[in-house]
């Protein structure tokens, strides 16, 4: 067997690094916005069925960019662990946290011994009730793992949208509608056209809801809310 | 090159990679039913006893004489359809031979938005059963994006009810009931089940328990078609009653401790319990009718 040539580590993850990126960027940006009543998830995200965005567990949601396939593949394996984790223990026991430090394990470890890492940026956000705090996780292709405040943004043109929302910030959490508009504009900065309502995807964690908090806005509701 | 090898520690299966797969921090399994996941992965979660045919020979259930297998003892629990859905209803009495285990347990169950469960058997394999069916449900919810039909979701409890097949020869009976409201037909659905998972739809109503047989008498000729919701309820306390009359099993209402059984009501509009106090004043009028002065 021929050996095969040398690469130093620093060069082998930095590719592995730049392959991930460049596949990431390539999509659409999602923000988690947190508003008065909870958590908002708007995607730009022209498909109607294939979504983007998607309930984890009572107070849990999920969001992913990148490639569909690889994604999905870790939404489906979340909820298995949060169905697994509430049913062994109880529905309470279910937590952002866990969930996010088993997805930063999975994806760290893909990144460091698979030959392609996997082309995707994740959110995990939990709404509190009872007056806790809210949780927003972003989980990057290497498995690090960031806690943001406010609001996050993944995928596509991330750093720019996210400029946006940095200069639009109010001290107080916004309404749902005005939270959606400041999302809406943050998504138009970086697409090339106006985006009509029926290509935004959204969803809320709210913590009014009775039991399982999530929700999705259809477009017909997301037209009532801005009209 | 050989790929190295280790033993997985959960099941001994020599060819699991397991412990090499950078997903191993999350559960991974094809399918989008957490039953069958659950009893692939993690048998020990799974209901029901899984080294049966070691027992085999000390099987307390004998088959060969007719007879002898066993039935749902204790508990009414019953189902009835009405104008814009169905009513499920329940007594709280649970047994253990001849002596009252609990006084209020609740023998009706939210599976989600659009169906509920009642149980008859054996208190605890019943309720692990209702807790899985529900977390089955949402999780197919969940991971598919759409609901099961009303048609899937009671063809799934009977492939549970089927599962539960060896704990029945060792006489610990789960008897479902089940009632959801068809969002495509827009009525209610009442399904009975046998212990091998046999599934059989009813047309109107429908109890089970050993005061079941007291309950479809007071039903039979009580029920009436597209009955007003009130009128389905009050027939639905009235036969709970009447077999709480016949059958030692099951639980009447219980003026002193305040302990009244339980009903929901299924309809497009999702499940909505029937609050205590309008099952207490149904029940004060309906005493008051038969008491002697």
């Amino acid at each position: 067997m021929p050996l095969p040539y040398y690469v130093s580590p620093e060069q082998m993850m930095q590719d592995k690094a730049e392959y991930a990126k460049k596949g990431i960027a390539k999509g659409r940006s999602i923000i988690a916005l947190e508003y008065v009543d909870g958590i908002v998830l708007a995607a730009d995200n022209p498909s109607s069925s294939l979504h983007k965005v998607s309930e984890v567990y009572d107070r849990i949601a999920f969001a992913g960019a990148g490639k569909y396939s690889e994604f999905e593949h870790l939404r489906k394996a979340g909820i298995r662990h949060a169905d697994l984790t509430g049913y062994m223990y109880s529905r309470e026991d279910v937590s952002a946290r866990t969930l996010s430090n088993a997805y930063s394990q999975s994806l760290g470890t893909a990144f460091s011994t698979d030959v392609k890492p996997l082309e995707v940026e994740i959110l995990v956000v939990q709404v509190g009730v009872n007056g806790q705090a809210n949780e927003i996780f972003r989980i990057s292709f290497d498995g690090s793992i960031a806690d943001e405040k406010s609001f996050a943004v993944i995928g596509g043109r991330s750093e720019a949208v996210q400029q946006y929302l940095r200069e639009h910030a109010t001290p107080q959490p916004p309404t749902l509608k005005d939270g959606l508009r400041r999302c809406l504009s943050a998504l138009e900065q970086v697409a090339t056209q106006k985006i009509p309502s029926e290509n935004l995807e959204v969803a809320v964690l709210d913590r009014h809801r009775q039991g399982r908090k999530f929700r999705r806005l259809t477009s017909a509701d997301i037209s009532h809310l801005f009209a | 090159m050989q790929k190295p090898r280790l033993r997985c520690s959960k099941n001994f299966r020599p060819d699991c990679d397991h412990h090499m797969n950078p997903m191993s921090f999350l559960p991974h399994h094809d399918g989008s039913s957490f039953f069958d996941f659950l009893t692939q992965h993690h048998p020990e979660l799974r209901p029901g006893l899984q080294d049966i045919s070691m027992q085999r020979a000390a099987l307390p259930v004998d088959l060969v004489r007719p007879g002898t297998i066993p039935v749902p003892h204790g508990t009414t629990v019953l189902a009835l359809k009405y104008r814009d859905g169905a009513i499920i209803a329940g007594d709280r009495r649970a047994t253990e031979g001849f002596q009252i285990a609990d006084r209020r347990i609740e023998k009706v169950f939210r599976i989600d938005e659009y169906s509920a469960m009642a149980i008859a058997g054996a208190a605890g394999p019943c309720i692990e059963m209702a807790k899985l069916f529900q977390t089955e449900l949402e999780h197919y919810e969940k991971l598919e994006g759409v609901q099961l039909s009303c048609e899937g979701k009671a063809n799934k409890l009977g492939q549970m009810v089927k599962a539960n097949l060896p704990m029945v020869f060792q006489g610990l009976v789960v008897m479902p009931l089940y009632v959801g409201y068809d969002l495509k037909r827009q009525e209610g659905r009442i399904f009975k089940y046998d212990i091998t998972g046999g599934r059989y739809e009813e047309s109107d109503h429908h109890s089970i328990g050993s005061g079941g047989k007291d309950a479809r008498n007071t039903m039979r000729e009580h029920y009436r078609l597209g009955l007003d919701e009130e009128n389905a309820i009050r027939v639905a306390l009235l036969a709970l009653y009447n077999a709480a009359d016949e059958d030692v099993g099951t639980g009447g209402p219980d003026l002193v401790r305040g302990i009244y059984p339980t009903a929901k009501i299924v309809s497009g509009a999702g499940i909505t319990d029937v609050p205590e106090t309008r099952v207490r004043a149904l029940y004060e009028t309906m005493i008051a009718e038969r008491r002697r002065s």
